[in-house]
């Protein structure tokens, strides 16, 4: 099994739920981020001082997979996430150790 | 036939002072959403409770003490005849139609309408020195301020005293009510201190951005609502045709300051900055209203206009200015107010106020501003030596909300015990 973290511009959110869901992926965490790789911030006039906005708003994507469903996914998340523009954000693949359902006490592939 | 009339203006012209008096009262919810729109999330209740809080203080205090003060002097003197008590009394019938309609409102409307301006002075100071003052320190600087140095200065203009035996114009309060307030803000600020982190070593200005801008722009309209009753009510009486027509200049000539300064000042923002700044535009569109306090009557709309956008102006400057010289004030009271309350008592001589003199006024703004800041500074040494006025620096880290209230404005994760 494997964890896909996936960090996307925010208003590519419903699309790539959307892919997902049309690959069979049954749920998804999301969380609201901030953060910055080589795109960077801007720079803010507040009552005439000036402060840096470094971080940037993004949405994190966790979902958990069979390594079965993992090619499908990535192909998935580029395709509907990506806009050409930098800060498109990035694709994290970990290893899961293990998955359990808190209502049924499954595990494994039938947890997810 | 003849009593009927004085009946009818004296109803009249105590329901206009009541209503205007409501208004006024209403710009308390002003004060209120604006500084809480300006300090951080952390700050939130604190600035809310200083600003309940205060005005039930000055309410309270100008009924025990400052009514009586303010209105109870000599002509042309310096010290009231009275200094404790409730002296407000309403004139029975019999007295008022006697009088033939010289007395033409009820004492007990007066008095509602003069309280809510001693309300209004004192709120000034919270925005002043908000998210690092203690909570009861200011509570007790209100005490004194609203019980004691509001009505002493308001009495030697307001109350027939020597500046207005002098010649002093101040229509709805520019000098006694808003310089009064930011000059004791400014004593305030000096012995409090900036806010941890607001200035850099090399001396630049760190933004530390409000958390709400819409409660900031919803409390400029709920003033500039309320300042309808602030000069609408200066009048006194609208009972008659010259005055229903006198009520309803000031009222158009304080809209009319108060989107000059909007303008002037939101353009003045995008020339030094580039950018629209909602904060300046808001300070911009209160600093006409300040300015046009002191003469909302005798101009027509156009001067009353560049009155106000002469004080939008001035307020930007003002702000950059304060940041420059170190004086830390989260929300801009000290200049919309102080400043911009100077430039009132000053246009005054500009208008076709045939009373108004350049001595006269100046007499007003450095008595007003040596009075309030000498027993303002005096006050808040006492007050920091005995109790200290600044909370702890972990405190001001975590935010005055925890310490001060033991409450958080936008409460998250919380759980029982």
């Amino acid at each position: 099994m494997k964890m896909i973290t996936a960090v996307i511009k925010p208003f590519k959110l419903d699309d790539v739920r959307e892919t997902l869901a049309g690959i069979g992926v049954q749920g998804v965490t999301v969380t609201e981020v901030k953060g910055f790789g080589r795109q960077k911030g801007h720079t803010e006039l507040y009552r005439g001082a000036e402060y840096v906005v470094d971080f940037l708003p993004k949405v994190k994507i966790e979902v958990a997979l069979p390594e079965s469903m993992v090619e499908g996914a990535v192909e998935a998340i580029l395709n509907s996430a990506r806009t050409g523009k930098i800060g498109d954000g990035k694709i994290f693949i970990s290893d899961l150790l293990e998955v359990i359902r808190i209502r049924t006490g499954e595990t494994g592939d039938e947890a997810i | 036939m003849e009593n009927d009339i004085v009946n009818l203006q004296y109803a009249l012209d105590t329901f206009y002072f009541l209503v205007s008096g409501a208004l006024v009262m209403w710009m308390a919810a002003g004060f209120a959403m604006l500084e809480s729109g300006l300090v951080r999330a952390k700050n939130t209740t604190e600035i809310l409770t200083k600003n309940v809080c205060l005005y039930a203080v000055a309410c309270t205090m100008y009924l025990l003490t400052g009514y009586t003060i303010m209105y109870g002097g000599s002509e042309g003197g310096i010290f009231p005849d009275a200094w404790f008590g409730n002296s407000i009394a309403n004139a029975t019938t019999e007295e008022v139609l006697a009088s033939g309609g010289d007395t033409y409102y009820s004492g007990a409307s007066d008095f509602f309408f003069q309280v809510v301006f001693v309300a209004t002075a004192m709120s000034i100071v919270s925005g002043a020195v908000a998210e690092r003052m203690k909570l009861w320190a200011f509570l007790a600087f209100a005490i004194v301020m609203t019980g004691f140095i509001y009505p002493m200065q308001g009495m030697w203009k307001w109350g027939g005293g020597f500046l207005d035996a002098a010649g002093f114009q101040d229509f709805a309060g520019s000098g006694i009510v808003h310089l009064c307030g930011a000059t004791a803000a400014l004593a305030g600020v000096l012995l409090l201190g900036p806010r941890k982190g607001k200035y850099t070593k090399d001396g630049k200005a760190v933004a530390i951005p409000g958390a709400n801008m819409p409660l900031a722009a919803l409390g400029m309209f709920i003033l500039w609502m309320g300042w309808f009753g602030f000069n609408g009510g200066s009048e006194l009486m609208v009972s008659t045709i010259d005055e229903a027509n006198a009520v309803s200049t000031v009222f158009v000539n304080t809209n009319a300051a108060a989107c000059g300064g909007l303008l002037a000042a939101l353009l003045t923002a995008h020339f030094l900055f580039g950018k629209a700044d909602l904060t300046m535009a808001v300070n911009g569109a209160l600093a006409g209203l300040v300015a046009i306090t002191a003469e909302p009557l005798n101009w027509t709309a156009i001067p009353a206009t560049l009155v106000g956008a002469v004080g939008g102006v001035l307020v930007v400057f003002a702000v950059i200015f304060m940041d420059k010289i170190k004086i830390d004030d989260p929300v801009g009271a000290i200049s919309v107010h102080g400043v911009v309350g100077i430039w009132g008592l000053l246009a005054v001589c500009l208008s076709s106020n045939a009373d108004a003199t350049l001595v006269g006024q100046l007499l007003g703004i450095v008595t007003i501003f040596v009075w309030v800041f000498v027993t303002s500074l005096i006050v808040w040494a006492i007050l920091k030596a005995v109790m200290g006025i600044r909370v702890s620096e972990q405190d001001e880290y975590d935010g005055v909300d925890l310490s001060e209230c033991g409450m958080e404005a936008y409460p998250e994760f919380v759980s029982s015990k």
